[in-house]
């Protein structure tokens, strides 16, 4: 009984999705596959990024970490904040305590002045976060903070956005896809998901930010740099996570093949195992 | 329970002599897991995964306990309360990173437990009850792997909450009431992160106690072994410990290399990007999926695209989804091969090798965009699927000619039974 129920059922599944299969199909001949402008038009292999943190042993560069916050701090903070970053943590980049009291004492920060219980403005501290970026401008620039986490591609989809902008779109582009025409006000990336992209091409001119150290500031350093810089904010605990991980493979190397040199022991009298 | 030649627990010391009449806690632990437990000799690596699961959840169950002594059950910080763990709270990253890889270890070290099962018949008579308490706890696991999933807030969460709970308004008449009150809402919102946690908190308990009458039940009739014939003499058999302690211990360090690899060099490797992007409810993302140890469940939900009959096609969807898991539960008795091991059943073999394939891909499906083709492929998946656990698994057991079995295990692993008589006295 069990079984016929059973074969019953199977069968009811099986007529429902060769129900589903045979009308998908027919709309399927009819439409063809999906064809997007995306799909054609997109860079799906993003530029070739190598950076100091990649790999099991994987170390900041600390010089180009605070290039790539000068870059941030100069272009990118205009619109987007940092904002699950605190000021303390930036001697991770090689500042010292006074340095980073400066760097925190130039923003200002949004708080309850502890007197009175109001609202106010006062400089920042190193205990403060990264204030939040009002934007005037349409649209809302993402947060920062998590950017190389949060793209697939991480920080060489970052690198190859801030260098990927394109003057016009392929001709061909507009005449298959007359809806993927970049509107009024946005430009051609065909690194970003739908091709066209509110912001506007950030760095556009070598020099446009100054280097304390004597790096030449080339579009190209300086998109290298703030990706390295994003990684940074995203996963500021990768050194101590990857040493950490030597550590912990090591051990268990060894601890796996004393373990194992046991079990041969405790087996040696014993067959079938 | 237990083998009559099975070793019985001794105390010597008086206070152990003591505590054995008072509690006979040490007992019931050397019959559960030391030189009481009697278990085939000729189990291979594949019997190591129930060990290791039980070694996930108390991981997860570590971690999560400490983790949840720093996050904020609240939407407002629920996100940020999140990133507070990974860059201010001592190790916190390594907590956080360890339970999310934790829990695609505990998935990865199921999965091999089940197809163990499958390949094997660990489901026949007489361990049904084994069998039906572990579906139990595979559910369980796939409702508390959702909502620790919901909890950090992030776009994948929300979406994956209105994806989940609107799966029950397909239901009719009840649906969209069931739906609201699962949620505490229209849509997942404070009341659904508050719920989620507090059941985040508790499941992984109710696990636990699911997993030691798991335990208990397999205690009756013994472990199964590869051979599928039952323990016949002391010579089939070897103590719990020294030998299997032994044998799970090595596994655990290669398990816990793995995973450390996972945690440590690639901790976001099996996640989302998405989730690193706070929840909006405004913002519906390009593709909504589910982390990877549910896509084979998620192709087939979404395979489902035409109403039949008087069935909605979501509905459909939900009900193979539901159904895809709780034909488990009636493999005991779909199966009615009284040969228990893949190894002597030539024509189950076959079917067993291509519903892994199967699953394979309706596993690649589900975490592929829902378009075609892919939509066409996870309908023929589906379909064989179903028709594995509900039309071929019964027929095949009917007319399907085995191998010839081993006398036992013994003459399995040594070839005859004399040198038995001579291994178990050497």
């Amino acid at each position: 009984m069990i079984r016929i129920i059973s074969i019953l059922t199977g069968l009811f599944f099986t007529v429902a999705l060769l129900w589903s299969l045979a009308l998908d199909s027919i709309q399927l001949s009819k439409d063809g596959l999906p064809h997007t402008a995306a799909h054609a038009f997109g860079e799906h292999k993003l530029k070739p990024l190598k950076l100091a943190s990649d790999g099991a042993f994987g170390k900041f560069d600390k010089a180009q970490l605070q290039r790539g916050f000068a870059v941030y701090q100069n272009v990118c903070s205009a619109c987007h904040s940092i904002k699950q970053v605190s000021y303390r943590s930036l001697t991770a980049l090689g500042y010292n305590e006074v340095e980073v009291k400066a760097i925190a004492a130039a923003a200002t920060i949004n708080a309850k002045d502890p007197l009175t219980g109001e609202m106010k403005d006062r400089p920042g501290l190193p205990a403060d976060k990264f204030p939040p970026v009002l934007y005037a401008g349409t649209g809302t620039p993402p947060d920062l903070s998590l950017i190389t986490k949060a793209r697939h591609g991480g920080a060489a989809y970052v690198y190859s956005l801030l260098t990927g902008y394109k003057d016009s779109q392929p001709a061909k582009l507009v005449e298959h896809f007359p809806d993927a025409k970049t509107p009024e006000g946005m430009f051609y990336n065909p690194y970003f998901a739908n091709l066209n992209i509110a912001m506007t091409p950030p760095l556009t001119a070598d020099g446009q930010v100054t280097y304390s150290d004597g790096t030449p500031a080339t579009v190209d350093q300086m998109a290298k740099d703030v990706s390295a810089f994003l990684v940074w904010t995203a996963e500021p605990e990768l050194e101590k996570r990857h040493q950490t991980g030597v550590w912990w493979l090591g051990f268990l190397l060894f601890v796996t093949v004393l373990a194992y040199m046991s079990y041969r022991n405790v087996w040696a009298e014993k067959k079938g195992h | 329970m237990s083998f009559p030649w099975a070793k019985e627990y001794k105390p010597s010391h008086p206070f152990m002599v003591w505590m054995d009449e008072k509690l006979p806690l040490p007992r019931l632990v050397y019959n559960a897991v030391g030189g009481g437990y009697e278990v085939p000799r000729n189990i291979n690596y594949l019997w190591n995964f129930g060990f290791l699961a039980g070694l996930c959840l108390v991981i997860q169950i570590v971690t999560g306990v400490v983790l949840a002594m720093h996050f904020g059950g609240d939407t407002r910080v629920a996100f940020d309360s999140t990133e507070h763990i990974m860059r201010d709270v001592n190790w916190g990253w390594m907590l956080r990173y360890g339970h999310a890889n934790g829990a695609a270890a505990f998935f990865a070290v199921i999965y091999m437990h089940i197809f163990r099962g499958f390949y094997y018949g660990s489901y026949k008579a007489p361990r049904e009850m084994i069998w039906l308490l572990g579906v139990v706890i595979f559910l369980l696991m796939m409702a508390t792997a959702f909502m620790g999933y919901v909890l950090p807030w992030g776009q994948m969460s929300y979406w994956a909450a209105q994806v989940i709970t609107g799966l029950f308004s397909a239901i009719p008449l009840i649906g969209d009431p069931l739906k609201e009150w699962l949620l505490g809402g229209f849509a997942p919102d404070n009341a659904t992160l508050n719920r989620f946690f507090s059941l985040h908190f508790l499941l992984p308990f109710v696990i636990l106690g699911v997993v030691i009458l798991h335990v208990w039940s397999l205690h009756i009739p013994g472990s199964s072994n590869p051979t599928g014939v039952e323990v016949k003499t002391e010579s089939d058999t070897v103590p719990f410990y020294p030998y299997f302690v032994a044998k799970d211990g090595w596994t655990i360090g290669v398990f816990m290399i793995v995973y450390g690899m996972f945690v440590f060099f690639m901790p976001n490797a099996l996640g989302h990007p998405d989730n690193y992007i706070p929840a909006n409810p405004m913002q519906t993302p390009a593709h909504i999926v589910p982390e990877w140890y549910f896509w084979p469940f998620y192709a087939i939900l979404r395979s489902f695209t035409q109403n039949f009959l008087i069935f909605d096609a979501k509905l459909l969807g939900v009900m193979a989804m539901f159904a895809a898991i709780l034909v488990w539960f009636f493999l005991p008795w779909l199966d009615k091969s009284p040969v228990r091991s893949a190894t002597y059943r030539p024509l189950y073999r076959k079917f067993f090798w291509v519903l892994v394939i199967d699953v394979l891909i309706l596993g690649y499906l589900g975490g592929a965009p829902a378009e075609q083709p892919y939509v066409l492929i996870s309908q023929l998946a589906t379909m064989y699927y179903f028709l594995h656990f509900l039309v071929i698994v019964p027929i095949v057991s009917s007319i399907e000619r085995p191998d010839p079995l081993p006398f036992s295990i013994t003459e399995a692993v040594l070839g005859h039974d004399r040198a038995a008589a001579s291994d178990a006295q050497g």
